[in-house]
Protein backbone atom coordinates (compact mmCIF):
# COMPACT_ATOMS: atom_id res chain seq x y z
CA UNK A 1 0.00 0.00 0.00
CA UNK A 2 1.26 3.46 -0.83
CA UNK A 3 2.20 5.67 2.08
CA UNK A 4 0.37 8.98 2.40
CA UNK A 5 2.80 11.77 1.65
CA UNK A 6 3.58 14.89 3.67
CA UNK A 7 4.97 17.67 1.52
CA UNK A 8 6.43 20.87 2.96
CA UNK A 9 6.31 23.76 0.52
CA UNK A 10 8.87 26.56 0.37
CA UNK A 11 8.04 29.91 -1.20
CA UNK A 12 11.14 31.16 -2.97
CA UNK A 13 11.77 34.63 -4.33
CA UNK A 14 15.02 35.58 -6.05
CA UNK A 15 16.65 32.49 -4.58
CA UNK A 16 15.59 33.08 -0.98
CA UNK A 17 12.84 31.46 1.05
CA UNK A 18 10.24 34.03 1.91
CA UNK A 19 7.02 33.83 3.80
CA UNK A 20 4.42 36.47 4.20
CA UNK A 21 0.70 36.72 4.65
CA UNK A 22 -1.10 37.46 1.39
CA UNK A 23 2.16 38.28 -0.33
CA UNK A 24 2.37 41.49 1.70
CA UNK A 25 5.21 42.24 4.06
CA UNK A 26 7.35 39.47 2.62
CA UNK A 27 10.61 39.12 4.43
CA UNK A 28 13.55 36.99 3.39
CA UNK A 29 14.07 34.27 5.86
CA UNK A 30 16.48 31.71 4.62
CA UNK A 31 18.37 29.61 2.18
CA UNK A 32 16.04 27.24 0.32
CA UNK A 33 18.65 24.52 0.05
CA UNK A 34 19.20 24.53 3.83
CA UNK A 35 15.45 24.54 4.43
CA UNK A 36 14.99 21.60 2.05
CA UNK A 37 17.77 19.67 3.78
CA UNK A 38 16.11 20.33 7.15
CA UNK A 39 12.72 19.13 5.89
CA UNK A 40 14.37 16.07 4.42
CA UNK A 41 15.82 15.27 7.84
CA UNK A 42 12.38 15.63 9.37
CA UNK A 43 11.12 12.93 7.02
CA UNK A 44 9.46 14.97 4.27
CA UNK A 45 8.27 12.63 1.50
CA UNK A 46 8.71 15.24 -1.17
CA UNK A 47 9.83 18.86 -1.20
CA UNK A 48 7.95 21.54 -3.08
CA UNK A 49 9.43 24.85 -4.19
CA UNK A 50 7.04 27.56 -5.25
CA UNK A 51 8.89 30.24 -7.19
CA UNK A 52 7.26 33.61 -6.59
CA UNK A 53 10.00 35.55 -8.34
CA UNK A 54 8.40 38.37 -10.25
CA UNK A 55 11.19 39.16 -12.68
CA UNK A 56 12.49 37.14 -15.56
CA UNK A 57 16.09 37.62 -14.41
CA UNK A 58 15.33 35.96 -11.10
CA UNK A 59 14.29 32.76 -12.87
CA UNK A 60 17.80 31.43 -13.40
CA UNK A 61 18.30 31.58 -9.65
CA UNK A 62 15.58 29.00 -9.18
CA UNK A 63 17.37 26.56 -11.47
CA UNK A 64 20.42 26.98 -9.31
CA UNK A 65 18.40 26.35 -6.14
CA UNK A 66 16.97 23.17 -7.69
CA UNK A 67 20.41 22.01 -8.82
CA UNK A 68 21.95 22.51 -5.38
CA UNK A 69 19.01 20.89 -3.60
CA UNK A 70 19.13 17.85 -5.87
CA UNK A 71 22.76 17.35 -4.84
CA UNK A 72 21.81 17.00 -1.18
CA UNK A 73 18.22 15.87 -0.96
CA UNK A 74 17.25 12.46 -2.28
CA UNK A 75 13.49 12.58 -2.23
CA UNK A 76 11.27 13.79 -5.08
CA UNK A 77 11.43 17.50 -5.75
CA UNK A 78 8.48 19.46 -7.17
CA UNK A 79 8.90 22.96 -8.54
CA UNK A 80 6.12 25.36 -9.44
CA UNK A 81 5.58 29.02 -10.15
CA UNK A 82 5.92 30.91 -13.38
CA UNK A 83 6.23 27.86 -15.65
CA UNK A 84 5.01 28.80 -19.12
CA UNK A 85 6.56 26.54 -21.71
CA UNK A 86 7.77 23.04 -22.42
CA UNK A 87 11.29 24.50 -22.31
CA UNK A 88 10.68 25.64 -18.72
CA UNK A 89 9.78 22.04 -17.96
CA UNK A 90 12.91 20.75 -19.60
CA UNK A 91 15.17 23.22 -17.78
CA UNK A 92 13.76 22.38 -14.36
CA UNK A 93 13.81 18.62 -14.93
CA UNK A 94 17.40 18.84 -16.13
CA UNK A 95 18.31 20.84 -13.06
CA UNK A 96 17.02 17.98 -10.93
CA UNK A 97 13.31 18.55 -10.38
CA UNK A 98 11.21 15.38 -10.53
CA UNK A 99 7.88 17.12 -11.07
CA UNK A 100 6.95 20.52 -12.38
CA UNK A 101 3.75 22.18 -11.34
CA UNK A 102 1.89 24.52 -13.62
CA UNK A 103 -1.06 26.74 -12.76
CA UNK A 104 -2.17 29.81 -14.70
CA UNK A 105 -0.15 28.96 -17.83
CA UNK A 106 -2.16 25.73 -18.14
CA UNK A 107 -5.37 27.72 -17.96
CA UNK A 108 -4.20 30.11 -20.66
CA UNK A 109 -2.79 27.27 -22.72
CA UNK A 110 -4.13 23.81 -21.79
CA UNK A 111 -2.07 22.23 -24.58
CA UNK A 112 0.97 22.82 -22.39
CA UNK A 113 -0.20 19.95 -20.15
CA UNK A 114 -0.46 17.56 -23.09
CA UNK A 115 2.81 18.61 -24.63
CA UNK A 116 4.74 18.34 -21.36
CA UNK A 117 3.14 14.96 -20.60
CA UNK A 118 3.97 13.60 -24.05
CA UNK A 119 7.52 14.80 -23.87
CA UNK A 120 8.47 14.05 -20.26
CA UNK A 121 5.77 11.66 -19.01
CA UNK A 122 2.62 12.32 -16.97
CA UNK A 123 4.42 11.50 -13.72
CA UNK A 124 6.21 14.85 -13.79
CA UNK A 125 3.25 17.00 -14.82
CA UNK A 126 1.48 18.46 -11.80
CA UNK A 127 -1.39 20.89 -12.31
CA UNK A 128 -1.93 23.29 -9.42
CA UNK A 129 -5.53 24.43 -9.04
CA UNK A 130 -6.69 27.19 -6.69
CA UNK A 131 -10.39 26.62 -6.05
CA UNK A 132 -12.95 28.75 -4.29
CA UNK A 133 -16.55 27.99 -3.36
CA UNK A 134 -19.20 29.64 -5.55
CA UNK A 135 -22.59 30.78 -4.31
CA UNK A 136 -24.23 27.93 -6.27
CA UNK A 137 -22.37 25.33 -4.23
CA UNK A 138 -19.74 24.40 -6.82
CA UNK A 139 -16.16 25.59 -6.96
CA UNK A 140 -14.53 28.01 -9.35
CA UNK A 141 -10.90 28.17 -10.46
CA UNK A 142 -9.01 31.31 -9.44
CA UNK A 143 -5.58 32.60 -10.36
CA UNK A 144 -3.28 35.33 -9.04
CA UNK A 145 -3.60 34.27 -5.43
CA UNK A 146 -7.37 34.13 -5.59
CA UNK A 147 -7.80 37.56 -7.11
CA UNK A 148 -8.91 36.58 -10.58
CA UNK A 149 -11.87 34.32 -11.27
CA UNK A 150 -11.21 32.37 -14.44
CA UNK A 151 -14.86 31.43 -14.77
CA UNK A 152 -13.87 27.77 -14.99
CA UNK A 153 -15.58 25.15 -12.88
CA UNK A 154 -12.95 23.45 -10.71
CA UNK A 155 -14.20 19.89 -11.20
CA UNK A 156 -14.58 20.34 -14.97
CA UNK A 157 -11.14 21.87 -15.24
CA UNK A 158 -9.47 19.18 -13.14
CA UNK A 159 -11.11 16.38 -15.17
CA UNK A 160 -9.88 18.09 -18.32
CA UNK A 161 -6.36 18.28 -16.87
CA UNK A 162 -6.45 14.53 -16.28
CA UNK A 163 -7.58 13.89 -19.86
CA UNK A 164 -4.78 16.13 -21.15
CA UNK A 165 -2.23 14.01 -19.32
CA UNK A 166 -1.70 15.62 -15.92
CA UNK A 167 -0.15 13.14 -13.51
CA UNK A 168 -1.19 14.80 -10.29
CA UNK A 169 -3.37 17.63 -8.98
CA UNK A 170 -2.14 20.07 -6.36
CA UNK A 171 -5.43 21.33 -4.99
CA UNK A 172 -5.50 24.48 -2.90
CA UNK A 173 -8.68 25.69 -1.29
CA UNK A 174 -8.74 29.48 -1.35
CA UNK A 175 -11.48 29.35 1.28
CA UNK A 176 -9.45 27.28 3.73
CA UNK A 177 -6.02 28.75 2.95
CA UNK A 178 -4.70 30.77 5.85
CA UNK A 179 -7.60 29.91 8.19
CA UNK A 180 -5.84 27.07 10.04
CA UNK A 181 -9.27 25.52 10.45
CA UNK A 182 -8.38 22.36 8.57
CA UNK A 183 -8.24 21.22 4.96
CA UNK A 184 -11.28 21.80 2.78
CA UNK A 185 -12.76 18.31 3.06
CA UNK A 186 -15.79 18.72 0.75
CA UNK A 187 -13.65 20.18 -2.04
CA UNK A 188 -10.88 17.60 -1.64
CA UNK A 189 -13.38 14.76 -1.52
CA UNK A 190 -15.20 16.00 -4.62
CA UNK A 191 -11.96 16.25 -6.59
CA UNK A 192 -10.72 12.82 -5.46
CA UNK A 193 -13.98 11.32 -6.69
CA UNK A 194 -13.80 13.17 -10.00
CA UNK A 195 -10.33 12.02 -11.08
CA UNK A 196 -8.20 8.92 -10.70
CA UNK A 197 -4.83 10.67 -10.59
CA UNK A 198 -3.28 11.49 -7.19
CA UNK A 199 -4.53 14.59 -5.40
CA UNK A 200 -2.44 16.71 -3.03
CA UNK A 201 -4.58 18.61 -0.52
CA UNK A 202 -3.38 22.07 0.36
CA UNK A 203 -4.57 25.03 2.40
CA UNK A 204 -6.01 25.34 5.87
CA UNK A 205 -4.09 22.92 8.05
CA UNK A 206 -3.37 24.23 11.52
CA UNK A 207 -3.05 21.18 13.76
CA UNK A 208 -2.20 17.49 13.74
CA UNK A 209 -5.80 16.30 13.51
CA UNK A 210 -6.28 18.21 10.27
CA UNK A 211 -3.90 15.77 8.59
CA UNK A 212 -5.57 12.61 9.89
CA UNK A 213 -8.96 14.08 8.92
CA UNK A 214 -8.02 14.79 5.33
CA UNK A 215 -6.68 11.26 4.85
CA UNK A 216 -9.59 9.60 6.65
CA UNK A 217 -12.39 11.55 5.07
CA UNK A 218 -11.09 12.06 1.54
CA UNK A 219 -9.09 10.09 -0.99
CA UNK A 220 -6.18 12.56 -0.87
CA UNK A 221 -2.79 10.96 -1.52
CA UNK A 222 -0.73 13.73 0.01
CA UNK A 223 -1.03 16.86 2.12
CA UNK A 224 0.99 19.98 1.55
CA UNK A 225 1.70 22.77 4.01
CA UNK A 226 3.93 25.82 4.00
CA UNK A 227 3.53 28.15 7.01
CA UNK A 228 2.82 25.42 9.52
CA UNK A 229 6.19 23.81 8.90
CA UNK A 230 7.95 27.02 8.10
CA UNK A 231 7.16 28.65 11.43
CA UNK A 232 7.92 25.35 13.16
CA UNK A 233 4.46 25.08 14.67
CA UNK A 234 4.71 21.42 13.72
CA UNK A 235 7.46 19.29 12.27
CA UNK A 236 6.96 16.80 9.48
CA UNK A 237 8.00 14.12 11.98
CA UNK A 238 5.23 15.08 14.42
CA UNK A 239 2.64 14.92 11.66
CA UNK A 240 3.83 11.49 10.54
CA UNK A 241 3.92 10.15 14.11
CA UNK A 242 0.35 11.34 14.55
CA UNK A 243 -0.75 9.70 11.30
CA UNK A 244 0.95 6.43 12.19
CA UNK A 245 -0.76 6.41 15.60
CA UNK A 246 -4.02 6.80 13.75
CA UNK A 247 -3.37 3.84 11.50
CA UNK A 248 -2.60 5.85 8.38
CA UNK A 249 0.36 4.41 6.45
CA UNK A 250 3.30 6.77 6.27
CA UNK A 251 6.93 6.32 5.41
CA UNK A 252 9.22 6.01 8.41
CA UNK B 1 34.92 2.96 -9.98
CA UNK B 2 31.30 2.46 -10.96
CA UNK B 3 30.35 3.14 -14.56
CA UNK B 4 26.99 4.85 -14.87
CA UNK B 5 25.79 4.05 -18.38
CA UNK B 6 25.01 7.21 -20.33
CA UNK B 7 22.35 6.52 -22.94
CA UNK B 8 20.11 9.53 -22.37
CA UNK B 9 18.19 8.21 -19.36
CA UNK B 10 16.27 10.91 -17.53
CA UNK B 11 17.43 9.95 -14.05
CA UNK B 12 21.12 9.78 -14.94
CA UNK B 13 21.99 12.96 -13.08
CA UNK B 14 19.94 12.08 -10.01
CA UNK B 15 21.82 8.79 -9.82
CA UNK B 16 25.13 10.60 -10.30
CA UNK B 17 24.16 13.14 -7.61
CA UNK B 18 23.48 10.33 -5.15
CA UNK B 19 26.82 8.63 -5.87
CA UNK B 20 28.59 11.98 -5.57
CA UNK B 21 26.88 12.61 -2.22
CA UNK B 22 27.96 9.17 -0.99
CA UNK B 23 31.51 9.88 -2.21
CA UNK B 24 31.39 6.75 -4.34
CA UNK B 25 33.81 6.95 -7.27
CA UNK B 26 31.88 6.78 -10.54
CA UNK B 27 32.06 7.79 -14.14
CA UNK B 28 29.19 8.65 -16.45
CA UNK B 29 30.10 6.96 -19.71
CA UNK B 30 28.90 5.47 -22.98
CA UNK B 31 32.32 4.06 -23.82
CA UNK B 32 32.31 0.23 -23.89
CA UNK B 33 36.01 0.27 -22.97
CA UNK B 34 35.28 2.20 -19.76
CA UNK B 35 32.55 -0.28 -18.92
CA UNK B 36 35.14 -3.04 -19.25
CA UNK B 37 37.45 -1.24 -16.83
CA UNK B 38 34.77 -0.41 -14.28
CA UNK B 39 34.33 -2.39 -11.06
CA UNK B 40 30.57 -2.24 -11.39
CA UNK B 41 27.90 -1.09 -13.80
CA UNK B 42 24.89 1.04 -12.97
CA UNK B 43 22.21 1.25 -15.64
CA UNK B 44 19.71 4.04 -14.97
CA UNK B 45 16.50 4.45 -16.93
CA UNK B 46 13.28 6.41 -17.20
CA UNK B 47 10.90 6.19 -20.12
CA UNK B 48 9.78 3.43 -22.44
CA UNK B 49 11.34 -0.03 -22.93
CA UNK B 50 11.66 0.05 -26.76
CA UNK B 51 13.31 3.51 -26.72
CA UNK B 52 15.81 2.44 -24.10
CA UNK B 53 16.79 -0.72 -26.01
CA UNK B 54 17.03 1.23 -29.24
CA UNK B 55 19.36 3.77 -27.68
CA UNK B 56 21.54 1.06 -26.11
CA UNK B 57 21.69 -0.59 -29.52
CA UNK B 58 22.61 2.66 -31.30
CA UNK B 59 25.45 3.17 -28.87
CA UNK B 60 26.51 -0.43 -29.45
CA UNK B 61 26.24 -1.20 -25.76
CA UNK B 62 23.99 -4.27 -25.89
CA UNK B 63 26.68 -6.97 -26.35
CA UNK B 64 29.03 -5.53 -23.73
CA UNK B 65 26.23 -5.08 -21.16
CA UNK B 66 24.99 -8.63 -21.81
CA UNK B 67 28.43 -9.97 -21.03
CA UNK B 68 29.35 -7.68 -18.11
CA UNK B 69 26.08 -8.47 -16.32
CA UNK B 70 27.55 -11.93 -15.78
CA UNK B 71 31.03 -10.76 -14.85
CA UNK B 72 30.78 -7.86 -12.41
CA UNK B 73 28.26 -6.20 -10.09
CA UNK B 74 25.53 -4.76 -12.30
CA UNK B 75 22.55 -2.76 -11.06
CA UNK B 76 19.64 -1.71 -13.24
CA UNK B 77 17.37 1.00 -11.86
CA UNK B 78 13.69 1.43 -12.82
CA UNK B 79 13.60 1.05 -16.62
CA UNK B 80 17.24 0.01 -16.31
CA UNK B 81 15.97 -2.93 -14.25
CA UNK B 82 13.22 -3.77 -16.71
CA UNK B 83 15.59 -4.06 -19.68
CA UNK B 84 17.59 -6.70 -17.76
CA UNK B 85 14.78 -9.12 -18.63
CA UNK B 86 14.31 -11.10 -21.82
CA UNK B 87 11.28 -9.30 -23.20
CA UNK B 88 9.33 -6.10 -22.71
CA UNK B 89 5.68 -5.71 -23.72
CA UNK B 90 5.52 -1.90 -23.62
CA UNK B 91 4.04 -0.68 -26.95
CA UNK B 92 5.48 -3.65 -28.83
CA UNK B 93 7.26 -6.85 -27.91
CA UNK B 94 10.92 -5.84 -27.58
CA UNK B 95 13.90 -7.98 -26.78
CA UNK B 96 15.73 -6.91 -23.63
CA UNK B 97 19.24 -7.64 -22.39
CA UNK B 98 18.14 -11.09 -21.26
CA UNK B 99 20.32 -11.14 -18.15
CA UNK B 100 17.32 -12.26 -16.11
CA UNK B 101 14.64 -14.71 -17.26
CA UNK B 102 11.18 -13.24 -17.53
CA UNK B 103 9.32 -10.43 -19.21
CA UNK B 104 8.00 -6.98 -18.41
CA UNK B 105 4.24 -6.51 -18.63
CA UNK B 106 1.66 -3.80 -17.95
CA UNK B 107 1.21 -3.38 -14.22
CA UNK B 108 -2.01 -5.03 -13.01
CA UNK B 109 -3.39 -3.31 -9.93
CA UNK B 110 -7.15 -3.63 -9.83
CA UNK B 111 -8.91 -0.49 -8.69
CA UNK B 112 -5.60 1.26 -8.10
CA UNK B 113 -4.04 4.13 -9.95
CA UNK B 114 -1.50 3.53 -12.69
CA UNK B 115 1.34 4.55 -12.62
CA UNK B 116 2.26 3.11 -9.27
CA UNK B 117 3.73 6.33 -7.97
CA UNK B 118 4.84 7.11 -4.48
CA UNK B 119 6.41 5.60 -1.39
CA UNK B 120 5.80 1.91 -0.84
CA UNK B 121 7.25 -0.57 1.58
CA UNK B 122 9.70 -3.26 0.52
CA UNK B 123 8.72 -6.74 1.64
CA UNK B 124 12.03 -8.55 1.62
CA UNK B 125 11.63 -12.27 0.96
CA UNK B 126 15.22 -13.30 0.41
CA UNK B 127 18.61 -12.31 1.74
CA UNK B 128 20.56 -10.14 -0.67
CA UNK B 129 23.66 -7.95 -0.26
CA UNK B 130 21.71 -4.87 -1.36
CA UNK B 131 19.23 -5.12 1.51
CA UNK B 132 21.80 -5.41 4.28
CA UNK B 133 21.30 -3.01 7.17
CA UNK B 134 18.03 -1.56 5.93
CA UNK B 135 15.60 -0.21 8.55
CA UNK B 136 12.72 -2.37 9.72
CA UNK B 137 10.16 -0.79 7.40
CA UNK B 138 12.09 0.16 4.29
CA UNK B 139 10.00 2.57 2.22
CA UNK B 140 11.21 3.36 -1.28
CA UNK B 141 9.96 5.59 -4.10
CA UNK B 142 8.30 4.07 -7.17
CA UNK B 143 7.18 5.54 -10.48
CA UNK B 144 6.22 2.92 -13.06
CA UNK B 145 3.39 1.58 -15.19
CA UNK B 146 5.05 -1.68 -16.25
CA UNK B 147 6.47 -4.36 -14.00
CA UNK B 148 8.77 -7.32 -14.40
CA UNK B 149 7.55 -10.88 -14.03
CA UNK B 150 10.72 -12.52 -12.73
CA UNK B 151 11.41 -16.12 -11.82
CA UNK B 152 10.46 -16.70 -8.20
CA UNK B 153 14.09 -17.55 -7.39
CA UNK B 154 15.27 -14.13 -8.53
CA UNK B 155 12.82 -12.12 -6.42
CA UNK B 156 14.39 -10.38 -3.42
CA UNK B 157 11.64 -7.95 -2.43
CA UNK B 158 8.18 -6.93 -3.55
CA UNK B 159 5.82 -4.07 -2.73
CA UNK B 160 2.11 -4.38 -2.12
CA UNK B 161 0.15 -2.57 -4.81
CA UNK B 162 -2.95 -4.51 -5.73
CA UNK B 163 -0.74 -7.59 -5.51
CA UNK B 164 2.94 -8.35 -5.17
CA UNK B 165 4.85 -5.96 -7.39
CA UNK B 166 8.45 -7.12 -7.94
CA UNK B 167 10.67 -4.40 -6.49
CA UNK B 168 14.15 -5.88 -6.17
CA UNK B 169 15.59 -8.80 -8.12
CA UNK B 170 18.92 -10.61 -8.08
CA UNK B 171 20.18 -13.56 -10.09
CA UNK B 172 22.23 -14.77 -7.11
CA UNK B 173 25.45 -13.74 -8.83
CA UNK B 174 26.18 -10.28 -10.22
CA UNK B 175 22.98 -8.96 -11.69
CA UNK B 176 20.65 -6.78 -9.57
CA UNK B 177 17.59 -4.78 -10.50
CA UNK B 178 15.57 -2.19 -8.55
CA UNK B 179 12.16 -1.21 -9.90
CA UNK B 180 12.05 1.75 -7.48
CA UNK B 181 14.36 4.76 -7.56
CA UNK B 182 17.10 4.38 -4.93
CA UNK B 183 18.30 7.84 -5.93
CA UNK B 184 14.96 9.27 -4.78
CA UNK B 185 14.29 6.97 -1.84
CA UNK B 186 15.90 8.96 0.96
CA UNK B 187 18.15 7.14 3.43
CA UNK B 188 16.95 3.68 2.39
CA UNK B 189 17.85 4.32 -1.23
CA UNK B 190 21.25 5.71 -0.33
CA UNK B 191 21.89 2.63 1.83
CA UNK B 192 21.08 0.37 -1.13
CA UNK B 193 23.44 2.32 -3.39
CA UNK B 194 26.14 2.16 -0.73
CA UNK B 195 25.64 -1.61 -0.49
CA UNK B 196 26.03 -1.87 -4.24
CA UNK B 197 29.22 0.22 -4.13
CA UNK B 198 30.59 -2.09 -1.43
CA UNK B 199 30.03 -5.05 -3.73
CA UNK B 200 31.94 -3.26 -6.46
CA UNK B 201 34.86 -2.63 -4.17
CA UNK B 202 35.33 -6.32 -3.60
CA UNK B 203 37.41 -7.99 -6.28
CA UNK B 204 35.25 -9.96 -8.62
CA UNK B 205 35.79 -13.69 -8.99
CA UNK B 206 38.73 -14.63 -11.21
CA UNK B 207 39.72 -11.02 -11.20
CA UNK B 208 43.37 -10.29 -10.74
CA UNK B 209 43.20 -6.56 -10.26
CA UNK B 210 42.48 -4.86 -6.96
CA UNK B 211 39.06 -3.58 -7.81
CA UNK B 212 40.05 -0.27 -6.25
CA UNK B 213 39.14 3.15 -7.46
CA UNK B 214 42.66 4.33 -8.10
CA UNK B 215 42.53 4.07 -11.84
Amino acid sequence: MLAKRIIPCLDVRDGMVVKGVNFVGIKEVGDPVECAVAYNRQGADEICFLDITATHEGRGTMLDVVRKTAQQVFVPLTVGGGIRTVDDYRDLLRAGADKVSVNSAAIRNPALIRRAANKFGSQCVVVAVDAKRRSDGGWGVFINGGRIDTGLDALDWICRCERLGAGEILLTSMDADGTKQGFDLPLTDAVCHAVSIPVIASGGCGKLEDFSQVFRKTGADAALAASLFHYRELTVGQVKDHLRENGIPVRR
Amino acid sequence: MIAVVDYGAGNLFSVANALEYLKIPYRVTEDPQELEWADGILLPGVGAFPDAMERLRQKNLVPVLRRLGKEKPFLGVCLGMQVLFEWGEEFSLTEGLGLLPGRVTKLQAQGLKIPHMGWNRLQVVRDCPLTWDLPEEPYVYFVHSYAAVPQQDDLVAWADYGGEVPALVWDGAYCYGAQFHPEKSGGVGLAILRNFADLCRKPAKNDTKNGGDDR
